[in-house]
């Protein structure tokens, strides 16, 4: 089927079809200066402040999922198909201020404004699925937002208070969900989509099938996934990344799918969409998942974007890595598997060949003691300091295998062998974890920098054996 | 007599911001916002890849050659003077043209068709330099002699060294405070717009718009009357945008006026952070005398700050820090003395608070090493050392004429029922457990007006059209802390007419001149004096023309809500301006006011630098995880004096927004530069300020609803923008409080700022070391 060369989608109430358009193209640059729809906001053009969160909605199984969205680092080709909703398109059910603006208004909730926009959509999100959010929810739903001048108590207030002006249902943008799907799908003809101005060009294959076929045509192109890694090297890095190969759109490599025996992922599947079941399948990965970015990186970012770029600070290795996850990678029709830890051979060089594409992440389901830590300068919305994962098993008293990995410490993420080796076989007590964690330094010579000194990262590291044992402690008596 | 009734919207009211719809619908336009006309360029700096070296060449060819490039720009550029710095130093150029000074400072422009074009094109610029040796930071600068750069001050009472010699116990400190960058979500803009005749217009997100264009003419040879700056709204400022968008004024101006072409210049958020200044850090050294219950004989301190390449405003920023190295405690001898040091680093500047808080800090640390010294609760401690009778006089003289701190402070310690939870605390530690827990109850007295005393005036206009509706304008600048809204609220309140009849329009060096900076938490203040003054000139004018037209006595005139009564009669104020119009009264005024009362001798470190004080106090509890160091602020309780309130829903923005950011500057900000001197902490990526999540889990700020202000203020009210900054100490109390719990508190954990949890860790790690051992 002969390729499609535009994009389309709908912006606020109005269809849009472009083809020119480049791969480093940003949805925040056409919004606030080919649209000039200037409610949305560029703070910081690296997904970090949320002042130009807009709502993107797509189709997900039979429904219509919104999801907030930095457009900062959203490159617009990527919204084929979407619905992209912008601050000037929130409405309430007459027509004027929406619940959340008009909570916000209600209690002095802006005071410069310049995040304001920013905040009503995160929230607007938030009231989709959780109209009367308690504080904690609300919390979460602005992680991915900053706030200069608030101090946040009154958006706090506003947030609780946006239940009182009408329930979500009566929101225009509810009540034209159907219409609104019936739009999307009828933009969905099953073709690649392969657009460009100038020499940029940016392509969405139809399926995995014909990502495979347009990487052994383009092995240098730039996978694009979520973005939220990529779209800094073009906002910040000024980096051409032409051709750039879209994958965040493709059904079939976002699939969930649990057996007895494996949870698989497919390399499409964002944070937000592989929360659940990863909360399901390893319970102690649930506090740790909302430590990953704010709603609006996990919204955008994918688990296999997290491992491909081979990040030493990404947060799913070490949390994976001890749970003996495996990779699938696959070029042309050739699949290969590897265990999560080999793919990661030295800083900034990946086990990947040309024209090859991570295609899906599998961790097998098992039993034992777990547990991932994050460690940050902040808690929330941050870049790890430490990540470390534990997975250990323990019987008759004594650990029978352990697996431990951590991420910061090394230029890339990387079991903690020697600690390891030190721990199994070891009777199950505290000094035998204390003992093991002065292994790490044989493991081990981090850096310092601006997130963390070398000595605050090993003392912590170390530390966490301690914390793992106050946790478990009696978790694996009883398991012996 | 008919019913009573009242303005809507008149001073003292809780009134939402006056763009807060605006806001919530992103209908309020920022600088960026504004359209473009057609033929816009845009511009972006090139900023130094070197700490510190001689320049020995510039190849700009390729930025030249670069696609859509227009122009590029150098100092050889400029047709007046090379230099920005505000107190007149000439040590802050546009473009330096023999040395780079710090890594990243602007050395060129480059002018192209979009703003994408002139980032990519800035880039290829070949910078060549013979490095020089640099000094980063405050320790390097003392240890390698480096000069100050703006002459030091020393405040000194009594005799300091004799009384510490004499005093039953002394000990002596270090404490190293942190920067902090102001990360206003809205960055630094500027938007140049050529007009007729060599005259143009600049747009430019800035607190001070008089000195922006004094700048702009500055740099291009014009006399101010060429220059009109305008500025509706900035998001945020914080006073990072005092001096700091003076670059980008005067580049933008300058590529306009060269160009004959509209020219925007926004840098992006690295560039922003990496070429703007912060909020000094400082290097304190103190050595205090105390007695046996802990009061204070005497002080000798010396507080040494990271200025920068050049002075900008670091002289006033670091005698603020010594104004208020005494927070609320009399120091019966006192010798306090600033360094201003000279580093290769960006050049420092105002930062809410303006080195007060700094100051505040290191009593808040003297008063803590007193209060583990002898085992005492360090609020005990703190309550003994307040001004009282008797012991009143500042280290620059002035006397504390309405101190407000016993009553407030002992209203928290009651509210917050800080002595019984304190005792809990002390019991859930004695537990040994991984979390450990800690309280502390800090003060604040800030003191209110410029030191710089001329900067305590302001002027104001104010319209009254034939149809009855009221256009405002004055000198201060809108960055979001209210003073738009609270200035009309005056003013409604003044007129007798509701809030929505007073249109407040965009501050501009045009309609009202030579305005001072909204900047000392003055804007309130000053302007609602000055539009206050305005609004007596229009009364008195249409009370002379109602006793005249109507034949009744002046005080038989009376401005009563929404009408004037003349005699028995009642008016209808649209009305009667209709009337007044029609016998040619002159329907608009100016308004001016100056700060009485204050005056400053800096050579001699005395006189009433400040107009009255504002006071507060907060108890703050947190929880700590022993193991890793991260923390939790569990609860925080505020009690605030803003005078009478001119509005407490804005004012109580005010303290909830300026404790946070407190937080953000004691807690998780921190700026990193590595070897070289680059700014690694240039993004939200890196750079860390509170999110939603980090506030207080409990949060219960109050107003002291009770205070007035003894000054004539305007409606006696009191300043409020930097005073709850300095709140947030209490924070850093209560994690120092938290840490040493693991040595049993016989030693003061010395924290410095800010308090990351790398550092709560490490001093945890370091008290049990030490106990070990």
């Amino acid at each position: 089927m002969a390729q499609r060369g535009e994009i389309r989608f709908l912006l606020n109430d109005g269809a849009v079809a472009l083809d020119a358009v480049a791969a480093e193209d940003t949805l925040l640059d056409f919004l606030r200066i080919a649209r000039r729809l200037t409610g949305t906001k560029e703070g910081c053009a690296e997904g970090d402040c949320g002042a130009c969160t807009v709502l993107v909605g797509r189709l997900a199984g039979d429904g219509l999922r919104y999801e907030p969205v930095n457009a900062c680092i959203r490159f617009l080709a990527s919204v084929d198909r979407c619905h992209v909703v912008t601050v000037e398109h929130l409405r309430g059910a007459d027509g004027g201020l929406h619940p959340v603006q008009q909570a916000m208004v209600d209690h002095h909730a802006s005071q410069c404004g310049f995040c304001t926009p920013g905040i009503v959509m995160a929230l607007a999100a938030l009231r989709m699925d959780n109209p009367e959010p308690d504080a904690a929810a609300i919390d979460t739903a602005l992680q991915g937002n900053l706030c200069r001048c608030t101090g946040y108590a009154p958006i706090l207030r506003a947030a609780r208070a946006m239940a009182d002006h009408g329930s979500p249902g009566a929101d225009p943008l509810h009540l034209r969900r159907a219409e609104t799907a019936a739009r999307l799908r009828a933009m969905a003809d099953g073709r690649r989509v392969a657009v460009a101005r100038g020499a940029s060009q940016a392509i969405l294959p139809a399926d995995a099938d014909d990502l495979a076929a347009v990487l052994a045509a383009h092995p240098e192109a730039t996978i694009v996934a979520g973005a939220t890694d990529v779209g800094l090297w073009v906002t910040k890095g000024l980096r051409q990344i032409a051709p750039a190969v879209f994958i965040g759109h493709l059904d079939d490599l976002r699939r969930i799918e649990r057996d007895a025996d494996w949870l698989r992922i497919g390399a499409s599947v964002t944070y937000a969409e592989a929360g659940a079941a990863m909360a399901e399948t390893f319970p102690h990965l649930r506090r740790y998942w909302d430590r990953i970015g704010g709603p609006q990186v996990r919204a955008m970012g994918t688990l296999g974007g997290n491992i491909a770029n081979g990040s030493p600070i990404g947060d799913i290795p070490p949390a994976l890595i001890p749970l003996g996850a495996e990779i699938v990678l696959r070029a042309g029709d050739g699949r290969r598997v590897l265990p999560l830890e080999e793919f990661f051979i030295a800083y900034g060089k990946q086990d990947i060949r040309p024209g090859g594409f991570l295609e899906s992440i599998r961790i097998p389901v098992t039993g034992g003691l777990h547990a991932a830590y994050k460690i940050s300068k902040r808690r929330d919305e941050d870049i790890s300091a430490v990540a470390a994962g534990f997975h250990l098993e323990v019987s008759d008293g004594a650990v029978r295998s352990a697996r431990i990995a951590f991420g910061g410490m090394a230029p890339v993420p990387k079991r903690a062998r020697a600690a390891e080796a030190a721990l199994i076989g070891q009777p199950w007590a505290e000094p035998s974890l204390i003992g093991a964690a002065q292994a790490l330094d044989r493991d081990f010579t981090p850096i310092s920098d601006m997130r963390a000194s070398a000595v605050y990262r090993m003392t912590v590291a170390k530390n966490l054996f301690r914390r793992f044992w106050h946790e478990h402690g009696a978790a694996g008596a009883r398991a012996a | 007599m008919r019913a009573t009734v009242s303005i809507r919207g008149g001073a003292h009211t809780p009134e939402p911001h006056e763009s807060a719809v605006g806001h919530v619908t992103g209908s309020a336009p920022y600088t960026d916002d504004i359209p473009e006309p057609v033929g816009t360029l845009h511009a972006c700096l090139g900023l130094s890849e070197i700490a510190h070296g001689r320049i020995v060449s510039m190849d700009l060819d390729a930025v030249r050659a670069a696609p859509g490039v227009v122009a590029v720009l150098t100092a050889a550029d400029i047709p007046g003077a090379n230099d920005i710095s505000p107190t007149g130093l000439g040590d802050d150029p546009v473009f330096p043209t023999d040395t780079v000074a710090y890594h990243g400072q602007p050395l060129f422009a480059v002018v192209a068709e979009t703003r994408d074009q002139a980032r990519r094109a800035a880039a290829l610029a070949r910078i060549a330099c013979d490095p020089l040796p640099a000094i980063l930071g405050v320790e390097a600068a003392l240890d390698a002699g480096a000069p100050d750069v703006t002459p030091p001050l020393t405040l000194a009472r009594g005799d300091a060294e004799a009384a510490l010699q004499a005093a039953p116990h002394r000990l002596q400190g270090r404490m190293r405070i942190g920067g902090q960058d102001h990360m206003y979500l809205e960055g630094q803009i500027a938007f140049a717009i050529p007009g007729e005749d060599g005259t143009l217009t600049v747009h430019c997100s800035t607190q001070h718009p008089a000195e922006a264009q004094q700048m702009v003419a500055q740099v291009l040879g014009l006399p101010f009357n060429a220059v009109t700056v305008q500025v509706r709204r900035m998001g945020g400022g914080f006073g990072g945008k005092e001096t700091q968008m003076n670059l980008f004024a005067a580049v933008a101006a300058l590529a306009a006026t060269r160009l004959d072409r509209p020219v925007k210049l926004r840098p992006d958020r690295d560039q922003d952070m990496i070429a703007t200044g912060k909020r000094h850090d400082f290097v304190a050294d103190y050595d205090v005398g105390f007695d046996a219950e802990g009061r204070i004989q005497a002080v000798d301190a010396r507080l040494a700050a990271r200025c920068g390449f050049s002075a900008d405003l670091s002289g006033p920023v670091t005698d603020r820090a010594l104004f208020h190295a005494d927070n609320g405690y009399f120091y019966p001898h006192v010798r306090l003395a600033s360094r201003p040091l000279k580093t290769n680093t960006v050049s420092n500047t105002a930062f809410r608070g303006f080195g007060g808080p700094q100051g505040a800090v290191v009593a808040e640390r003297i008063v803590e090493e007193i209060a583990f010294a002898l085992g005492e609760d360090p609020l005990t401690i703190r309550q003994r050392n307040f001004y009282g009778p008797g012991r009143d006089v500042t280290p620059y003289h002035q006397r504390v004429e309405d101190n407000i701190l016993p009553r407030l402070v002992a209203e928290l310690e009651a509210s917050s029922d800080y002595r019984a939870r304190r005792a809990a605390i002390l019991d859930f530690n004695a537990q040994g457990g991984v979390a450990r827990r800690g309280i502390a109850l800090t003060p604040v007295k800030f003191g209110i007006s410029f030191t710089a005393t001329w900067y305590n005036q302001a002027g104001a206009l104010v319209h009254i059209y034939k149809d009855g509706s009221v256009g405002l304008n004055h000198g201060g600048t809108e960055m979001g802390q209210g003073l738009f809204t609270k200035v009309a609220q005056v003013v409604a309140s003044a007129l007798q007419v509701d809030l929505a009849r007073i249109r407040v329009t965009a501050t501009a060096t045009d309609k009202v001149p030579n305005t001072s900076a909204t900047a000392a938490s003055s804007g309130a203040d000053l302007n609602g004096m000055a539009a206050l003054d305005a609004c007596r000139k229009l009364k008195a004018r249409l009370v002379a023309f109602a006793s005249d037209r109507w034949d009744v006595a002046a005080d038989a005139v009376a401005f009563a809500p929404n009408e004037v009564r003349v005699g028995d009669a009642a008016i209808p104020f649209d009305a009667f301006v209709k009337e007044a119009y029609m016998a040619r009264v002159a329907l608009s005024a100016t308004g001016f006011y100056k700060t009485p009362k204050i005056h400053w001798d800096r050579a001699n470190g005395q006189g009433r630098p400040f107009y009255y004080f504002a006071y507060g106090a907060a108890v703050s509890e947190v929880e700590i995880d022993t193991l890793a160091g991260e923390y939790q602020v569990t609860r925080t309780d505020i009690l605030h004096d803003v005078g009478r309130s001119l509005n407490p829903a804005i004012d109580l923005g005010q303290v909830e927004g300026g404790f946070v950011q407190g937080m953000g500057w004691l807690t998780t900000e921190e700026l990193w530069w590595d070897a070289d001197g680059r700014l690694r902490t240039h993004a939200p990526s890196t750079y860390k300020i509170p999110l939603a999540s980090d506030r207080p889990r409990r949060f219960n700020v109050a107003l002291a609803d009770w205070s007035e202000n003894r000054e004539m203020t305007i409606r006696r009210s009191k300043a409020v923008g930097e005073p709850p900054i300095i709140l947030a100490i209490s924070v850093v109390e209560a994690l120092s409080m938290a840490v040493a719990s693991v040595a049993d508190y016989r030693v003061c954990p010395r924290l410095d700022t800010p308090v990351t949890p790398e550092r709560v860790l490490m001093a945890v790690e370091g008290l049990r070391a030490a106990g070990d051992g």
